[in-house]
């Protein structure tokens, strides 16, 4: 008998509630083990990097929000920062400081959905319904930044477009004082729990070598062993000024997996504590009239505002002509602008370096030879966004 | 500092520059290869990025750019190649080296039609199997040529 007469095709997708996103997996099943996996992504493509061609820098902004829209306010300031290093625009330790502190905010977001969602995964319901209200919270905080909720849009190239209100400062210690208590209860559903850690252990493991072959960078890598984060290695946003450790795990499983990131949210409320207490006065944008969108009064009544908002939207103003790449730690790891400039108004070619799209290749080495259900929670810590996979 | 770290790698470089604080270097096409097993060997073992460009105006058109990280002493590097043929770009394939190179080396040859040779399976990945043109060249048109009310002079582009 040859080995395939017996073998099952199970299509784990497109529209999977496991999934969580539209992909698919083709997974060939002997019995209850895996023999094969063949994961097929871009149901949700949206030709974002042929997009970002036609459209001025300041526009670029939305579209990053799609891309993992579970930590928008990462990508849309990762972008920013990009374009900023091409303009050679140092921004005040004001605007870094409030960016810190959306971003902390948006890793915890995503955080607390990546690890929630692998308890209901894994058949423990409670744990999402106890911290999923809190997500709530953090997108009110953003609500009263910028006005928006899931695709933020937050902040402007060179800073802020308005700056924190009382009632956002507000919002953010309320979070602060209402989270931690909500957290612990989250581990101790879950860090010692028998049966979750009877789940988790060992399954869907990489070693740090192939994970690193593979690419991986974030919590999945810092999973493994290896103590990459974007944030301590090559500072950005004024990340240096804070004290927060990175943790690490050690089997690279989905258990690692878990506590890293369950971990990572303490450590965010570290840093969000700090640069909250820390928060230095000063301007929330940099004074760079010819790329920041003056305020819409100011365009009705001031010449030179009315010249350069003209000037912006219409695309007049050069921009130095080179390459630049930039990353910052998003919440699934390194997520890259490579951005080629030839000084038009939209870029010659801008590549968003997905940390998804490279380390889910690694889905069938992590689970060939394991049980259908962990396939699932495998790939549910290892928070696949299909936004970001398929950009 | 950077300039050393270069030297003592001894890459087969064509050109080199520093733009935006990395360095970048410009590989010839056959050297592709050679130039990564010495990166690999040396630390250089994360693949942080792999993708494709075009330039309609120069004289060879399909671009292909890599990023590498040595963790160990944090350096990237921005290594660069051309590929000859117009009508049929082709890339040595880094598969053998870092298996991330995989996925992006699809993505590139969805979007920019380069072949890169060597590689285990090199299909469509983003876009639809049975698409026929290679959406990210310049010369692919934005929005849907047969409709002329969305034509890019009306928004000033």
């Amino acid at each position: 008998m040859t080995h395939s007469d017996h073998l099952v095709t199970v299509n784990l997708g497109p529209t999977h509630p496991a999934t969580h996103g539209i992909l698919q997996n083709v997974i060939q099943l002997d019995g209850e083990r895996i023999v094969s996996a063949v994961p097929t992504i871009g149901y949700i493509h949206r030709a974002f990097e042929k997009l970002a061609e036609h459209r001025p820098y300041y526009q670029i902004t939305p579209i990053t929000d799609r891309l993992n829209y579970c930590s928008s306010p990462i990508n849309n300031i990762g972008w920013e920062l990009t374009v900023e290093k091409l303009l050679n625009v140092q921004t005040s330790q004001r605007i870094d400081y409030m960016r810190v502190i959306i971003m902390e905010l948006a890793r915890i977001a995503d955080h607390l959905i990546c690890n929630s969602i692998l308890g209901v995964d894994s058949g423990a319901f409670s744990g999402f319904l106890y911290l999923f209200q809190h997500r709530e919270l953090i997108y009110e905080i953003y609500e009263e930044i910028c006005g928006t909720r899931l695709t933020t849009n937050i902040g402007r190239i060179g800073g802020f477009e308005r700056d924190f209100s009382d009632i956002a400062r507000q919002k953010i210690q309320k979070f602060l004082d209402i989270f931690p208590p909500a957290l612990k209860e989250f581990e101790s559903l879950f860090n010692r729990n028998r049966i979750f850690m009877d789940r988790t252990i060992g399954v869907g493991a990489i070693s740090a070598e192939r994970a690193l072959n593979y690419g991986f960078t974030g919590p999945n890598l810092r999973a493994t062993g290896v103590d990459y984060d974007v944030r301590a290695l090559t500072p950005y946003s004024s990340y240096s000024d804070f004290d927060f450790d990175i943790p690490i795990g050690e089997s690279g499983d989905t258990y690692d997996r878990f506590m890293v990131r369950n971990e990572e949210m303490w450590q965010s409320l570290r840093i969000i504590d700090q640069a909250l207490r820390r928060l230095p006065a000063g301007p929330y944008h940099v004074d760079v009239p010819e790329f920041y969108l003056p305020p819409k009064s100011d365009v009705y009544e001031y010449m030179e505002a009315l010249i350069y908002h003209f000037k912006i939207v219409m695309g007049e103003i050069p921009v130095p002509v080179g390459d630049v790449y930039h990353s910052v730690e998003g919440a699934n790891g390194e997520l890259g602008f490579y951005l080629i400039s030839d000084g038009g108004r939209t870029p010659f070619r801008l590549h968003f370096r997905r940390p998804c799209f490279v380390y889910y290749q690694a889905f069938p080495e992590m689970v060939i030879g394991s049980l259908l259900s962990d396939a699932v929670i495998t790939m549910s810590s290892l928070n696949v966004i299909a936004g970001e996979l398929d950009a | 500092m950077m300039v050393k770290l270069l030297d003592t790698l001894q890459l087969p470089i064509v050109s080199r520059r520093s733009t935006f604080g990395m360095d970048e270097v410009l590989i010839a096409v056959e050297d592709w290869i050679k130039t990564f097993q010495v990166l690999h060997a040396n630390g250089y073992s994360l693949l942080t990025d792999l993708c494709g460009a075009h330039f309609p105006e120069s004289d060879a058109q399909y671009h292909v750019i890599a990023h590498v990280h040595n963790l160990q002493i944090n350096h990237r590097i921005r290594l660069k190649t051309v590929a000859r043929d117009n009508s049929n770009p082709q890339v040595p394939s880094l598969t053998g080296l870092y298996s991330g190179a995989n996925w992006m080396e699809r993505e590139t040859f969805d979007f920019y039609g380069i072949q890169f040779i060597g590689h285990p399976n090199l299909t469509r990945i983003l876009n639809s199997d049975d698409m026929t043109a290679y959406p990210m060249r310049k010369d692919f048109p934005l929005e849907d040529d047969t409709r002329d009310d969305k034509k890019d002079e009306a928004f000033g582009r």
